[in-house]
């Protein structure tokens, strides 16, 4: 089972169900998602035009402008972001803007640092729980 | 009382977390306890200064979170300066974006100051007259002055951005990680200029294609540059670290003989062998040149220059170029710059000759943050390769990159003009 809590770090603790959406390669938010939409706008990534809202983001980490943490607490506000995060690399832009929105809006939106690669594959249902554990199946 | 993590507080620290500074100073305390656990680090450290990133609009949570610490009591605890924001203030018609998000912006602009940080508006504040030393801690935002401070100056910061940024400022500390420790500034990707002609090397256009190559090449790596003469102006060594924090996630580099942590090779690496070692010949870097040009078939509509903010020898340099002349007809020619850089320029007379000649002075802003091109289609001309980089993405503009006289020479022309030979 993915994620049975042992090699996974909760940096913002909540609770979310939705699809999987894996992202092959790391994705700036500032210049690389609409917070309006929820859409991947950078041209240069594998999944450019895919919509992140609600779904379970499972990426290698950020890249670039540390003004992506504003465009996540955004979308977060918004409504667009996804419903959870999970990082295979340590990145603290991604964490810190779901910190922010938790701060200001009470929105806990999960991040979590997989020390592995949870093995999700795109569509698979996902269910996050506050201490971090992942479980498969309906949503 | 909150509880504290593994992470060792001081008592100011656990007073700020007890409310005894303010909501403010609970808040920006909070979450800097949450960033240095993220980061393991084992304290929070003093800082001598901060330079704030979050006053550039990015949406409604910029502003909720700013004037969360305006209402909270905050107020910095050190000196602190600010980056572009998203208006010029001097020249308030230039903006052409949303009037509403022009009044948001102004408004979160407003709250900076209101903390009591230095309406500075600038990505170059060590270009400032005070600006920090050798091995002093500091909280840095904003990419580009991150490198110049840790590179050029040898301060320490890490790379802070928005948020963090003003909780630091607020409380005087940051986390003791990253670049803030003595092993983490080792040196670890050798980049070798060679092969590279005697002209190029004094010229100032090679250093944003270099700093553009080496942030493309040296992943999450401290770079290491060899082979750069002695005595390379602190312009080119701020265009080098910008083109490099831009194509990647460069906040440190060393060049060898140049930059204050690296007299030597082996200091720059800390006496340890390089992870890897790059050769940069006059192929990889008209390679790299390439990268930064999109498109130079098509009409000439505008010329930018200063990103980052124009220094005082830049618009030195800018002068004779511009020869007495002026900007072809259906040209227009940016050049972005701070207000303190602005009050020196109208000093010695050159404002007049830039107005006269058809350059518009940009301040407090930058070109390809906010909306200020006036024309929508067609080539923009730059000489910076942050600009080039990330203005395609930002403004859907095309860019062709070109060193500074050739931006100038295309823009009297009014058609792109290339210095054959530059690159041989």
């Amino acid at each position: 089972m993915p994620g049975s809590g042992t090699d996974v770090r909760v940096l913002q603790a909540g609770e979310a169900a939705g699809t999987a959406l894996c992202l092959t390669e790391p994705l700036s938010f500032w210049g690389g998602l609409d917070a309006e939409t929820g859409r991947i706008i950078d041209r240069r990534h594998p999944q450019h035009g895919l919509c992140v809202t609600g779904r379970i983001i499972v990426m290698p980490g950020g890249r670039g402008s540390s003004s992506s943490s504003t465009v996540l607490a955004e979308a977060i506000r918004l409504g667009t972001a996804p419903a959870a995060i999970v990082l295979t690399e340590p990145d603290p832009i991604i964490a810190l803007g779901a910190v922010i929105a938790a701060e200001l809006y009470g929105i806990a939106m999960p991040v979590l640092l997989a020390g592995e690669p949870p093995g999700l594959r795109t569509g698979e249902p996902v269910r996050i729980r506050r201490d971090g554990s992942l479980s498969r199946g309906p949503v | 009382m909150e509880a504290a993590t593994a992470l060792q507080l001081s008592t100011g620290d656990q007073d700020h977390l007890d409310g005894r500074y303010g909501e403010a100073g609970r808040l920006a305390m909070r979450i800097l306890v949450r960033m240095a656990d993220l980061s393991r680090a084992e304290c929070l450290i003093d800082i001598a200064s901060a330079h704030i990133d979050s006053c550039l609009w990015h949406g409604r949570v910029s502003l909720d979170f700013a004037e969360r610490l305006v209402e909270g009591g905050g107020r910095v605890a050190v000196p602190t300066t600010l980056n572009v924001s998203s208006l010029d203030l001097l020249h308030p018609e230039l903006f052409r974006g949303d009037p509403e998000t022009g009044r948001q912006a102004r408004r979160l602009m407003d709250a900076y100051v209101a903390l009591g940080c230095r309406p500075t508006w600038t990505c170059a504040p060590y270009q400032l007259p005070e600006r920090p030393v050798f091995g002093q801690n500091i909280a840095w935002a904003e990419s580009n002055a991150i490198v110049f401070a840790n590179s050029v100056i040898g301060a320490r910061t890490d790379r802070y951005g928005d948020f963090i940024d003003i909780c630091a400022a607020l409380t005087g500390r940051a986390p003791n990680a990253g670049l803030h420790l003595t092993a983490n500034r080792r040196g670890e990707v050798v980049f070798r200029v060679r092969g590279v002609s005697a002209r190029l090397l004094r010229s100032d256009v090679l250093y944003p294609v270099l700093g553009h190559l080496v942030g493309r090449r040296t992943g999450t790596h401290v770079p290491v540059i060899d082979g750069l003469p002695s005595g390379v102006p602190e312009d080119r060594l701020k265009a080098l670290g910008a083109g490099a924090a831009s194509s990647g996630s460069v906040a440190l580099f060393h060049a060898v003989g140049i930059t204050p942590e690296a007299p030597t090779l082996e200091a720059a690496l800390h006496g340890r062998p390089p992870l890897r070692s790059i050769d940069v010949g006059p192929q990889s870097l008209r390679a790299a040149r390439d990268e930064l040009t999109t498109d130079e078939a098509g009409p000439l509509v505008a010329v930018s220059l200063g990103t980052p903010h124009f220094s005082l020898a830049e618009f030195e340099r800018l002068m004779p170029l511009l020869n007495d002349g002026r900007v072809a007809h259906g040209i227009d020619v940016y050049v972005n710059t701070a207000r303190h850089i602005l009050e020196e320029v109208r000093g010695r007379g050159w404002l007049a000759v830039l107005e006269a000649a058809g350059v518009q002075l940009v301040v407090d802003t930058c070109t390809y943050v906010t909306p200020i091109l006036r024309q929508g289609g067609g080539i923009v001309m730059t000489d910076s390769a942050k600009w080039a980089w990330y203005a395609p993405g930002n403004l859907g503009v095309d860019v062709a990159f070109g060193s500074m006289e050739e931006c100038v020479k295309s823009a009297l022309l009014g058609r792109i003009w290339r210095d054959a030979g530059l690159w041989d």
